[in-house]
């Protein structure tokens, strides 16, 4: 089998998706899941810039649709880790832990405007 | 077949009503948080208007509304296209969105004397995103975009869980977001591949080149793993009930009843209309069978919770089940497709009847709440005095979910099984009776303690604002009359009878008392009972109090990281080898 370049970077694709989902399934620390994620995501991106390659079939040097769908894909990805770290960040200062096993499931928690003064202040001018 | 990629009359009002949201949250943040809830209001009612123009553009048209975005025909523009279906979601996602910015005006005010509470500010901007986004869900025409959808869906829907920034919600909302994340990377890697292979991602453009192959199984099997993640069914469901019951109940209702609709309807796309004589009767089967599962383990693992909240958590586990039931009955063994009909129909309907009642069952939880200072089942006798009208929205949320005349959940339930029984599928048609018992049996059971006489040295109830109780209420109402819809849609009005006629009473009676049965059978613990009754019950739990704390058990299992991670990426296989063996 001849190797071209192709192949190879969907290979390494491939092996970066895997890599990514043992860390996902089988690390039990937030934040490495979260940049285990990174990983498949890179993986993704990366097979789908060698489709684009491949895909080039009009005399261009790449099918540019998915060299656009990409940057889209990373900027969520992006948007994405941004959420899952603040989440994470607060749930330390909050718990001074990280982890996200818990047993019990969280209890039905107050309302988050206290009843009395969200009904005293109800100014109902604009709306 | 290439269809026609340009713009029909109406079809501007597709992109307006998935930017009207967009931009209230953008007007929102600029104004700031005084006026955030003005704007949602504004927002909501215009956001409403556009929903109904949409609903009657497309009657008009009796066709589906198309918009070709920036006039760039696919496949290289996007196109929006709204067929029934989609515009049925978008108008009952209006309508729901409605009758929860009502509710949470309360809730979310600013308080007096501040320039703004982070709170109520974070929840309109997140209500008009969650909107926006659903939208988007229901009108893409295209693979990618649907993506994006399904991700800025997440987005909105994470922080909801965790608005009141306590360990306990947050840590719910980081399982929440990192499972979908998971989730929602499998079904991108699955765009992927179904781009290398066909060169396209416009749905219209793809049904007719898809070709069976293992690239396409595999890219179908995986975006279908992820999206069930994202939908939450058995046994992909870690995140739902800590997420769903922690969360505040004007957000919760925006969960249940709304987000987890966007993913579901996903799987419609992909199964009905990109790839319908692809994926094969029994990878259909195994999607109903999980479905089954969650109704049975949601069902009877509500019935032996404490809390409320909890209990409709378990209970929106058990209904998201109820909705994949349609996949195998959508199957036309004729042609081997999967097809528009009266299966996907009943499907809509279901998840439109669950959006609407669950959204009230979770308003009247937070009501309950607000009434009784907790919400603990054993406790809740003396509330039906204190505020009726919300334990009447209550019992008519969980009595239209029962599926009894004339709720959109027994028509839905009348389709399915006509359509089981054409088909010859009688094992669905037990499930879903078997189902429709559950239902009853979590239902009868907060019934009872809500109507219990209150103890003669029990804390008073307060009472709760009116607005609220009326919002809860008519969005109970919808759900109930929703079965009437068959007036007017596609549906023969021959499945609608007189609610008070032997056959139909008779029916609605043995559900409730098929119900009641299993509530004495489940219920952990139970509310007091005569004397006789006690003891014949007590006997026959000696065998059903064990089988339900297995069920707890192994709910519990599954809901542990790794092996909900493992199970995600064997539901893949699975689905894979079902889809490949089909052919």
């Amino acid at each position: 089998m001849i190797v071209t370049g192709a192949t190879l970077f969907g290979l390494v694709a491939a092996g970066l998706i895997g890599v990514g989902l043992y860390g996902l399934i089988v690390n039990p620390q937030p934040l490495r899941k979260i940049l285990a994620f990174n990983v498949i995501g890179s993986g993704v991106f990366l097979l789908f810039g060698v489709v684009a390659r491949r895909g080039a079939a009009l005399g261009l040097g790449g099918d540019p649709v998915p060299q656009a769908l990409l940057i889209t894909g990373i900027v969520v990805a992006f948007s994405a880790t941004a959420l899952a770290v603040t989440v994470l960040l607060r749930l330390f200062e909050e718990t001074g832990s990280t982890t996200l096993a818990s047993d019990a499931p969280a209890v039905a928690s107050e309302p988050v405007v206290d009843a009395g003064t969200g009904t005293a202040a109800l100014p109902t001018r604009g709306g | 077949m290439i269809p026609d990629a340009s713009t029909t009359p109406g079809g501007w009002l597709l992109p307006l009503a998935i930017l009207m949201p967009f931009v209230g949250v953008l007007a929102g943040l600029a104004l700031g948080g005084r006026h955030a809830r003005s704007v949602a209001m504004l927002t909501i009612a215009a956001g409403l208007a556009a929903a109904i123009a949409i609903a009657s553009a497309a009657l008009r048209m009796g066709d589906s509304l198309v918009y070709v975005l920036g006039g760039w025909s696919p496949p290289l523009g996007i196109a929006l296209r709204a067929d029934g279906i989609a515009v049925a979601m978008i108008v009952a996602v209006a309508v729901v969105i409605t009758g929860i910015g009502i509710y949470a005006r309360t809730d979310f005010a600013t308080p007096r004397g501040v320039g703004e509470a982070r709170a109520p500010m974070l929840y309109w901007m997140l209500l008009l995103a969650v909107w926006g986004s659903l939208n988007l869900v229901f009108v893409s025409g295209d693979l990618f975009t649907l993506y994006v959808a399904l991700e800025l869906l997440t987005f909105a829907g994470v922080p909801l869980v965790c608005l009141d920034g306590k360990g306990e919600t947050l840590r719910a909302a980081l399982r929440y977001l990192v499972y979908a994340l998971a989730g929602s990377v499998l079904y991108l890697l699955g765009v992927v591949l179904l781009y290398a292979q066909y060169g396209t991602l416009d749905i219209a453009l793809l049904a007719p080149r898809v070709s069976p192959g293992a690239a396409t199984w595999t890219a179908m099997a995986m975006m279908t793993a992820g999206l069930l993640a994202k939908t939450a069914l058995f046994p992909l469901h870690l995140w739902l009930p800590p997420a769903h019951a922690g969360a505040p109940p004007a957000a919760s209702a925006v969960l249940s009843a709304l987000v987890v609709k966007g993913s579901f309807f996903i799987v419609i796309r992909l199964w009905l209309d990109v790839a319908p004589g692809l994926v094969g009767l029994p990878a259909a089967q195994l999607l109903a069978g999980l479905g089954a599962a969650a109704i049975l383990f949601g069902s009877v693992i509500a019935l032996r919770q404490a809390r409320l909240k909890l209990l409709i958590a378990y209970s929106t586990l058990a209904q998201i089940g109820y909705l994949f039931i349609m996949f195998p009955l959508a199957f036309d063994g004729a042609t081997g497709m999967f097809v528009h009909g009266d299966a996907l129909n009943a499907g809509i309907l279901q998840a439109i009847s669950h959006a609407t009642a669950k959204a009230a069952m979770f308003m009247a939880a937070g009501l309950v709440y607000k009434s009784c200072g907790h919400d603990r089942i054993a406790d809740l006798a003396g509330i039906a005095r204190a505020s009726p009208l919300t334990v009447l929205t209550f019992v008519f949320g969980g009595v239209a979910l029962m599926g009894v005349l004339p709720s959109g959940a027994y028509l839905a339930k009348k389709l399915l099984l006509a359509a089981a029984d054409g088909s010859g599928q009688w094992w669905w048609e037990s499930v879903l009776v078997t189902g429709g018992l559950l239902t009853t049996s979590y239902v009868v059971l907060v019934a009872a303690q809500m109507l219990r006489r209150p103890a003669a040295d029990a804390p008073p109830r307060a009472s709760v604002p009116r607005p609220q109780e009326l919002a809860a209420l008519a969005l109970a109402l919808c759900s109930l009359a929703l079965g009437l819809t068959a007036v007017f849609g596609p549906v023969p009005s021959s499945f609608l009878g007189n609610p008070l006629a032997p056959k139909e009473l008779g029916a609605t009676l043995m559900t409730i008392a098929g119900g009641t049965v299993l509530a004495l059978l489940f219920a952990s613990p139970l509310p007091p009972l005569p004397a006789a009754l006690s003891a014949v019950a007590s006997r026959s739990r000696r065998v059903t109090l064990p089988l339900g704390a297995v069920l707890e058990g192994i709910d519990a299992l599954l809901r542990r990281w790794a092996v909900a991670g493992v199970s995600l990426l064997l539901v893949a296989l699975a689905f894979g080898l079902l889809m490949h063996g089909d052919v």
